[in-house]
């Protein structure tokens, strides 16, 4: 690259500024392995805690496994929330970026990817491993993987609305659970449901086919909220 | 209103502000006016139908008292805060309207500066200047680097760094900065003298190419002649 491109403005791609961007929240949280480990680490100790708390009866536990393991998912993503935009709020980045002429919802866009990739994926590769310990249903191992494979994008995206809302708040802790849980319902439902049907054999694609959509809804719309509850909440 | 001079500002209420034009510019360039702006915080009134015209080649130091408002009439001006009432304008477009235009144009350094503790200094000015749309390569952040005092840091995270070089790094995007308009909220908070004095001459190097820089700031620039700069004092508005 020559001095004068160098110096030259130049607007770059989407691609490219939402790589920048997924590559630095990507490094940041390499670097800093709480983000990666507390959410995991709060799904793996509240999924074993239940078979000591209920007892080790395989049918008992194969019942509520899906129920189980949606719920501590759940939890984990709302726990790993509050870091998507708060520190870069405290620090002054989020205003940056926000003056930056790139389009903001590419920018927000890469954040919450890189969230999903940071609490979301983990949880995904740790799930069949936990599911074993809660007898789940052999057959419902594919509805299980394939729900938190759609379902927990979902999480993250909705997630980062609520937090957009609440990072100017100081103690913006309680009311980000009570906006965000009630979004996450029906992700859940149609989750559990699915893993449910699977157990008894019979065709889950329906419920899959809502976690979809719930997927891509969100991956169109909840960027631009995203954008506008920050603009607001920077002002 | 009364207009004050040709250039610069009107003000109402117990807003002073003095004008010493001595603008030596043949044209004087219009960059970001803002008209009739009020700022209510708290319940508060911290400015009233303020309006402000800034051109090319205007250093406007923003004064007054903690809490009258300088932070707000900056995040105001920057678009970042929406004013009670009255607007901000362009190249003669609401900033709304011409929002990407005017962020390329706009350089902001707010009292927060922006730098991730868990990046080197490398890491964070490049990615600073990528996001504002500068392609570099490495030889070029370095160099930048020397100039605002950190060699030696290039490498080390930021959060091993102190408060200064942290406004320093902050500050080492206005090198590169191809916007014409500067907004920098106590750019000298934290900073040592020498680096004070830099500062003072990459003003006057901006000026010099067509540029505007606003900024708050406790202190006199040392460099810079007190008739090249315009002040815009604020101050305690009685109830």
């Amino acid at each position: 690259m020559s001095n004068e491109q160098n110096m030259k403005l130049a607007t770059l791609s989407y691609r490219a500024v939402f790589s920048l961007v997924l590559k630095r929240d990507l490094t940041i949280a390499m670097r800093h392995k709480d983000d990666i480990i507390n959410p995991l680490l709060f799904f793996v100790i509240v999924i074993t805690l239940f078979p000591l708390g209920i007892g080790p009866e395989a049918q008992t536990l194969s019942r509520i496994a899906p129920g189980i393991i949606w719920v501590a998912a759940l939890l984990a993503t709302l726990l790993s929330l509050d870091r998507l935009f708060k520190s870069d709020h405290d620090d002054g980045s989020l205003e940056q970026m926000l003056l930056s002429p790139q389009p903001v919802f590419i920018l927000v866009l890469a954040k919450i990817v890189a969230h999903w990739l940071i609490t979301g994926l983990p949880l995904i590769l740790i799930a069949p491993l936990l599911a074993v310990l809660l007898h789940l249903n052999e057959q419902s191992y594919g509805a299980l993987m394939l729900t938190l494979l759609l379902g927990t994008p979902v999480l993250s995206l909705l997630g980062a609305i609520g937090v957009a809302l609440t990072v100017g708040i100081k103690k913006g802790g309680v009311l980000l659970s009570l906006l965000v849980l009630p979004l996450y319902i029906p992700v859940l439902i149609f989750a559990t449901s699915a893993i449910d049907t699977a157990a008894l054999g019979l065709p889950y694609s329906g419920q899959l086919a809502i976690i979809a959509a719930l997927f891509f809804g969100s991956l169109t719309l909840a960027p631009f909220a995203v954008a506008a509850a920050l603009k607001v909440s920077t002002s | 209103m009364i207009p004050l001079s040709v250039s610069i500002l009107t003000a109402v209420d117990n807003t002073t502000i003095k004008s010493t034009t001595t603008n030596k510019r043949p044209v004087d360039q219009l960059l970001l006016s803002a008209h009739n702006l009020t700022c209510i915080r708290e319940e508060r009134l911290l400015f009233d139908r303020l309006s402000i015209k800034i051109n090319a080649g205007d250093i406007v130091q923003v004064e007054g008292p903690n809490g009258s408002g300088k932070t707000s009439l900056l995040r105001i001006l920057a678009g970042l805060s929406q004013p009670f009432e009255g607007e901000v304008f362009f190249n003669n477009q609401l900033i709304h309207h011409a929002h990407e235009e005017f962020h390329q144009s706009l350089l902001y350094l707010g009292h927060l500066p922006g730098v991730k503790g868990e990046m080197s200094a490398t890491e964070n000015l490049s990615f600073n200047l990528a996001l504002h749309g500068l392609t570099h390569n490495a030889v070029d952040i370095e160099k930048i680097l020397t100039q605002v005092n950190l060699t030696g840091f290039e490498d080390s995270l930021a959060s091993h760094l102190s408060a200064g070089q942290h406004r320093r790094i902050s500050l080492a995007r206005l090198y590169q900065s191809t916007a014409k308009i500067w907004i920098l909220d106590e750019p000298f908070t934290a900073i040592d003298k020498q680096g004070v004095h830099a500062l003072e001459q990459l003003f006057k190097a901006h000026i010099e190419q067509g540029g505007c820089v606003i900024f708050t700031s406790h202190q006199d620039l040392l460099t810079v002649a007190p008739e090249q700069i315009k002040t815009i004092t604020l101050d305690y508005l009685d109830e």
